[in-house]
């Protein structure tokens, strides 16, 4: 499975599956990040996590871990 | 009866701007009951009978994050007459999936969409009007940097208030909708006809924080559940993924029909720019370095402290003391009462006091870097190193003021969002060595070891270490552990911080800083004052060994001497670091009955006092340095942990840490001596204790995968 961490700098992807359940899904959903919604990923921090991506025209971060409940394209 | 508006909104969509710009003066600041999240009221300009109370920022009226629940709490339950939702017209996808579920309350809502001027700027083109009819709300475009139509907004607000409101807007179709209008059905006589859609999606998002308090019966549940069950295996997702999707697609068409983007260009806005270089791979930590190295060095090193010393030492230390006396004395006060006035009162109030002008300047550092946008940068930049502590990366600034200043420390860490987070910061943030301390390490390293240049260093060391080591066997315990906080967190667009809007914030913590440390610190002053000047015989002036507290040392003596220097000199001195920290090595030279207050006599006299024993220093030095800090510190430890058993649980930890700490030191270096005790069995019985509660495995951990697997 492809997830949001595999996601290249630079590339733009769709989300196809958000997995789990609970605060975490929620709080993913809540800030937009939905099925369907394109993520472009921006840039990895200094030291190598968490990760920039834009979503709905705002910037977003979003750890690693985090971002692996994410199935994309 | 007074009205009362709501503000509810995104964080930094400008609600604080507008709130700022509607209140004035009026504003009423403190937390919400029992938790760390900050409430703010005030009243509307020229309106006294009109009461603004802000909500913390938030995303989603969501069950999962305190500010939310806090906030919809109050929607619900306080029903405020109206809410004025603030809309960053410029992030308008997420910021109206807010206003759907405000919407659902069943107050009434005015839609105010702000920074207009930007989206105007841009040249898009936004129909406000055809927004508001959808969602049924009144709408207003202001700019609250620029106080346009806020005024206005909050008319607005006053004259829908008492109107009826609007209809729903249809946001879930389908099956969706159909199970709604049957939950609703069935609920309809248990809540109020407002909040029936309210409930209803709560019910079926199996929201149980918002609908435990309308007690449905068994069959009712089970009746709405099987509603809820059809929908999902329908829709192939979970209740509450349902009910977001549906909200966000009801968005988007609403958005695409009503919204018209000037092209889209793939250009480059100034905050893009700025984090190309600020949070930039290679250039994000010298720059992060470079601005903290900025804000350590102005508030703490040199404007700061150079203000606070010149306020204790001359302003209270020198003119008002003096002042005081002469005054008093001119009246014919008597000498104990003049010296309780003077030595207690001034001297203790003026200690708060000092603080005051370094808490001024780091306040300013730290709103600047709050309001610009560059703290959520912070984060972004350290996260990485903090979390395995159980820290934020925000976490980094409370911990670097706190080697210059603990009570500052703690205040900066209402910069941290997450309640967990925040909580252990403040509990951690002290352990670091603060300025007043570093002068009973140079005091007993002139004890024990002159001349050396590694105790200093060592004690920076250690406390860091104390800070990691306690973060990650906190991190395992019940207070501290179950769900980790997701960290999904905006990067909002860099703006000029407003002068207003710092200088409104500067005065808030002050003001909040003074008034809890104030008035606790004032009756400890007195009471302190009164234990050291009075003793059985009555008024003492200045003997010491002849007072209250004298005697409450030897009763303390016992505690400390597993420690080793059990001694009523070495409780009192300890019991007077707590009042400042500078005061252990003082009071100890008096106490050892030092021949002068040179450095080099104390010296020779605590040597004396401790019979010459290199370890009995080090263990004093260890226990005041890394026990509970000073009264100031712990005031404002329980103000900011919001609840008193949150402050007991943080003053509890820090003493256990230095006692524990200092009782280890001592027994262990006793035992190569040759000196083997009952002391030294529970000295190893604890630092086995301490290594199982580092090292265990987390007996909560819950990562995101193992979610993932669960579902």
């Amino acid at each position: 499975m492809r997830t949001l961490r595999d996601v290249q700098i630079g590339e733009t992807s769709t989300v196809v599956k958000i997995h789990g359940s609970g605060a975490l899904k929620r709080r993913i959903m809540d800030m937009g990040i939905t099925k369907g919604t394109e993520i472009s990923v921006r840039k990895v921090a200094p030291l190598g996590d968490p990760i920039e991506v834009t979503v709905r025209g705002y910037e977003l971060s979003i750890r690693k871990d985090d971002a692996d409940i994410l199935e994309m394209a | 009866m007074a009205m009362k508006i709501a503000l509810a909104g995104n964080p930094n969509c400008g609600k604080t701007t507008l709130f700022n710009d509607l209140t004035g003066s009026t504003q009423y600041v403190g937390n919400w009951p029992g938790v760390t999240v900050e409430k703010k009221e005030g009243r509307l300009i020229g309106h006294k009978d009109v009461i603004i109370q802000d909500l913390p920022g938030i995303y989603s009226l969501s069950p999962y994050t305190l500010e939310e629940v806090v906030s919809r709490n109050y929607l619900v339950n306080e029903k405020p007459d109206v809410i004025l939702n603030i809309v960053d017209a410029t992030n308008i996808e997420r910021n109206l999936y807010l206003t759907t579920q405000l919407v659902e309350i069943g107050i009434p809502v005015v839609l105010t969409f702000n920074m207009m001027d930007l989206v105007k700027k841009k040249g898009d083109q936004i129909d406000t009007k055809k927004l508001g009819q959808e969602l049924g709300c009144e709408t207003i475009e202001i700019s609250a940097l620029h106080s346009e139509n806020t005024r206005k907004a909050a008319e607005i607000a006053v004259q829908y208030a008492e109107k009826k409101k609007k209809d729903l807007p249809h946001v879930f179709t389908g099956s969706v909708e159909h199970a709604l209008a049957h939950i609703e059905e069935s609920i309809e006589d248990l809540v109020p006809k407002e909040q029936l859609r309210w409930y209803a999606v709560k019910l079926f998002e199996r929201d149980q924080k918002a609908t435990e308090n309308l007690q449905l019966s068994e069959d009712l549940l089970k009746h709405i559940d099987s509603h809820i069950k059809d929908c999902e295996a329908e829709m192939d997702d979970d209740a509450e993924s349902i009910i977001t999707n549906q909200r966000y697609t009801y968005i988007q068409k609403l958005v695409s029909d009503s919204v018209k983007k000037a092209g889209v260009k793939d250009e480059m806005t100034t905050s893009d720019k700025i984090d190309r270089i600020v949070t930039n791979r290679f250039l994000a930590l010298p720059i992060f370095a470079l601005i903290m190295w900025g804000v350590y060095y102005v508030s703490v090193t040199t404007i700061g402290s150079q203000l606070t010393d010149w306020t204790n030492d001359v302003f209270f230390g020198t003119w008002i003391t003096n002042a005081a006396s002469a005054g008093l004395k001119a009246v014919g006060v008597s000498a104990p009462v003049i010296s309780l006035l003077v030595d207690g009162v001034i001297n203790g109030v003026g200690t708060v006091l000092g603080f005051v002008p370094q808490m001024i300047i780091l306040f300013l550092c730290l709103s600047i870097l709050e309001d610009s946008g560059y703290m959520a940068r912070v984060a972004f930049i350290m996260d990485r190193i903090f979390r395995k502590f159980g820290l934020s990366g925000k976490s980094f600034i409370p911990m670097l003021i706190g080697t210059g200043c603990g009570v500052p420390a703690i205040m900066a860490s209402r910069t941290i969002e997450n309640e967990k987070d925040r909580r252990m910061t403040i509990l951690l943030s002290t352990f670091m060595p603060c300025g007043a301390k570093m002068e009973i390490v140079a005091m007993m390293t002139m004890v024990c070891f002159p001349g050396s240049i590694f105790v200093a260093p060592g004690m920076y060391f250690l406390g860091l270490g104390i800070v990691v080591l306690s973060g990650i066997a906190l991190k395992k315990t019940k207070y501290f552990s179950g769900d980790p906080a997701p960290f999904v967190m905006e990067l909002p667009a860099y703006h000029v911080p407003t002068v207003k809007g710092v200088l409104i914030h500067v005065w808030e913590r002050t003001k909040a800083f003074m008034i809890k440390a104030g008035t606790i610190i004032f009756s400890m002053c007195i009471v302190i004052w009164l234990l050291m000047h009075f003793g059985p015989s009555g008024f003492l002036a200045e003997d010491i060994d002849h007072s209250f507290l004298r005697y409450i040392g030897e009763g303390l003596a016992w505690i400390f001497k597993p420690l080793g220097f059990g001694t009523w000199q070495g409780a009192v001195a300890s019991v007077s670091a707590e009042v400042a920290k500078e005061q252990a090595t003082a009071t100890l030279g008096i106490l050892a009955h030092a021949a002068s207050d040179s450095s080099a006599d104390v010296a020779t006299a605590i040597n004396h006092l401790f019979g010459g024993s290199k370890l009995v220093g080090m263990s004093f030095l260890l226990f005041n340095i890394f026990d509970a800090p000073c009264m100031v510190a712990i005031a404002t430890a329980f103000r900011e942990q919001g609840s008193k058993k949150w402050g007991w649980i943080t003053f509890g930890y820090q003493m256990l840490m230095g006692y524990c700490l200092s009782l280890c030191v001592f027994q262990i270096g006793s035992l190569v001596s040759g000196s083997f005790t009952v002391g030294t069995v529970v000295a190893i019985a604890l630092m086995v204790i301490a290594a199982y509660f580092i090292c265990r495995p987390n007996p909560y951990k819950k990562t995101a995968v193992g979610r993932f697997n669960e579902a």
